[in-house]
């Protein structure tokens, strides 16, 4: 059962970075059967090679199935290593009046959307924020546009709606205090926070 | 008029609230008018025993010199210091350039304090107005910001503030900690009337003064409460599910306008405060907010992003129609409109700044009235029309500083420590 659910989320990983590639917006529910196929494909073929294994033995002096093992394992871990370094980034950030999730923040949360679809009892808030320029009201509303567009981007891309919960604090929370470019750069963002 | 004396009378408890020693808040006056009127306020006479606890003309003075209007003549260079009409010497005023003295005595008796005072036209060598003023130890200031008000109407044409009250949230630099304060217009008898280690914004008068609503995240989210001023009794105001916030009371006090939002579509809705029934009056996709009452009560003004970055609007609560109200930039936001329905007041971004301006509702013309300062949001204005508070970054800190609608007149209200934010003006009471 644990297997399984590893492959599905393996699949779904390898499937969200080859959308990642490809795909430029974060509405992209069509790719979400992408992902299905992609990931009963992995399986599939896993599949298969264990029958070529099996069929193979006819052969006394070919002794595949350690290799094989081995190298699964190396997937596994190299999957698991590149899921769990794209879930390190937890902030992604927003130009000015803006709520368009960035280029570069997309590879990551699609690492966040696989694990959510692959764990259905992980939750996880999005807080979003706003820099101080501009109203606190606006700014309020600003920072609840930008964690719903990453809400919509996670479920596009497998996560549940009961899993995410989205909350703003607008310019109230800022993680930089200064007055300026870089500082309000680093205050636009939403904080994606496991519970 | 009449509610006020029986304030200072003590009469009503909202008046009653404890005094505090020290203001956080301290008037700088930084612009004035060009035409202000030069005017002396002669050291009042005390016949009480012991020294005065507060130096009623000193405040009068502030008072009267914080508002642009007048241009105080400094103590020191006053040649006599009369307390009574007869001490007068008109020629030395003259002489010293002045267009109006007070005068006044202050004395002591079992049920409390009283104030008679005189104000001189000094070249008419005339008595213009002669008035008494009582009040408890407690309410000296009171007593002060009332003869303040009361020259000021009189000498001006425009009814005074100055025994007005401001709300406003402080914060420390981690954020941490959020004050909700309670002072007087000039910043003085700071009182803490709500703390939380969650943010608080958009506090909002009712328009009797007894009651203030705000917007407190110390559900996890954004939602509306209300406060009694003199219990300190809150309720959360609307359980809707998603975030409520920008509360404005209608100015007959009987609805609420406030925006909810569910799922990040932000959209304005109305209380009515007896039944307790919700209408929402926008529905679009964009974000809809900051909703204030144009003083018909018909109306609202709000900011939408519907037009691509945020604008104001004008929302007629009946048929739910809304016209674009501000065309010139990118960013105009947060609108307030002066209590004669003449004057649009919001955040203007002009460049890379964020500045306040004016706009002439029938002409449209706009006039950027903070030029000297830069991050101003949360414009709340006087129940007069004149002033506008607002918040602003001074050396890294977000202070208060006021501007007067027509640019002329600007004030700071500088603090000791921490961020002042999100300044509420109270309704003359």
């Amino acid at each position: 059962m644990q297997n399984s659910a590893f492959v599905k989320a393996f699949g779904l990983g390898l499937g969200a970075l080859m959308v990642t590639a490809c795909s430029s917006t974060g509405d992209i529910n069509e790719d979400n059967s992408e992902l299905t196929t992609k990931a009963e494909t992995t399986a599939s073929e896993n599949n298969e090679a264990n029958e070529v294994n099996t069929n193979n033995q006819v052969d006394p002096t070919a002794i595949p199935v350690d290799t094989d093992k081995v190298a699964g394992e190396e997937l596994e871990a190299q999957a698991r290593e590149a899921e769990a370094a794209l879930m390190k980034q937890t902030v992604f950030y927003f130009d000015f009046d803006q709520s368009t999730i960035k280029q570069d923040g997309k590879a990551a949360l699609m690492a966040h959307a696989a694990y959510l679809s692959a764990n259905s009892s992980a939750r996880v808030v999005l807080e979003g924020h706003a820099d101080e320029r501009g109203t606190v009201e606006y700014n309020l509303a600003l920072g609840e546009r930008r964690a719903m567009a990453v809400r919509r981007f996670l479920m596009a891309n497998g996560a549940s709606a009961d899993q995410l919960e989205v909350v703003s604090f607008g310019e109230e929370r800022p993680v930089a205090t200064g007055h300026n470019e870089a500082s309000w750069a680093e205050n636009r963002r939403v904080v994606l926070n496991y519970r | 008029m009449v509610t006020r004396t029986l304030c200072l009378l003590g009469y009503v408890l909202g008046c009653l609230l404890a005094f505090s020693a020290r203001a956080e808040l301290v008037i700088e006056v930084t612009q004035g008018k060009q035409s202000a009127i030069p005017m002396a306020v002669v050291p009042m006479s005390w016949s009480g025993e012991g020294e005065l606890p507060e130096d009623i003309s000193a405040v009068v003075e502030n008072d009267l010199g914080s508002s642009g209007y007048f241009r105080m003549l400094d103590q020191a260079n006053m040649i006599s210091r009369p307390s009574e009409l007869d001490d007068i010497n008109y020629a030395d005023w003259r002489n010293l350039q002045q267009d109006f003295v007070m005068i006044g005595r202050i004395a002591q008796d079992a049920s409390g304090y009283t104030v008679e005072f005189h104000v001189v036209d000094v070249a008419k060598r005339l008595e213009v107005l002669k008035h008494r003023v009582k009040g408890k130890a407690s309410q000296l200031r009171d007593i002060a910001h009332y003869i303040s008000d009361y020259i000021f109407e009189r000498l001006t044409g425009i009814r005074g503030v100055f025994s007005t009250k401001l709300i406003y949230v402080t914060t420390n630099r981690e954020r941490s900690r959020f004050n909700l304060n309670y002072a007087d217009a000039d910043g003085a008898r700071e009182q803490l009337i709500f703390t939380s280690p969650h943010p608080i914004i958009s506090p909002a008068w009712a328009p009797d003064g007894n009651k203030v609503a705000y917007v407190s995240f110390e559900s996890g989210r954004s939602a509306i409460y209300f406060q009694e001023l003199a219990t300190g009794k809150r309720e959360l105001v609307i359980k809707m599910q998603g975030s409520t916030s920008a509360p404005s009371f209608s100015p007959d006090g009987k609805r609420l306008a406030f925006v909810h939002s569910k799922l990040g579509n932000p959209d304005i809705y109305v209380l009515d405060l007896d039944s307790r029934n919700i209408e929402r009056l926008t529905n679009h996709y964009a974000i809809d907010t900051e909703p204030q009452w144009m003083p018909d009560g018909k109306s609202l003004v709000f900011t939408s992003s519907r037009a691509g970055g945020p604008q104001v609007y004008k929302l007629d609560t009946a048929t739910k129609s809304v016209d674009r109200m501000t065309f010139q930039g990118n960013y105009n936001a947060r609108p307030r409109v002066t209590e004669d329905g003449r004057k649009l007041v919001y955040v203007h971004q002009r460049g890379q700044r964020f500045h306040i301006a004016s706009q002439d509702i029938r002409s449209g013309r706009v006039q950027v009235l903070t030029n000297d300062t830069d991050l101003d949001e949360s414009p709340s204005v006087a129940p007069n029309g004149s002033m506008v508070v607002y918040a602003t970054s001074e050396a890294d800190r977000s202070i208060l500083a006021a501007v007067s609608v027509d640019g002329d007149v600007k004030f700071r209200l500088p603090s000791k420590y921490g961020d002042v934010r999100e300044p509420a003006w109270s309704p003359i009471f």
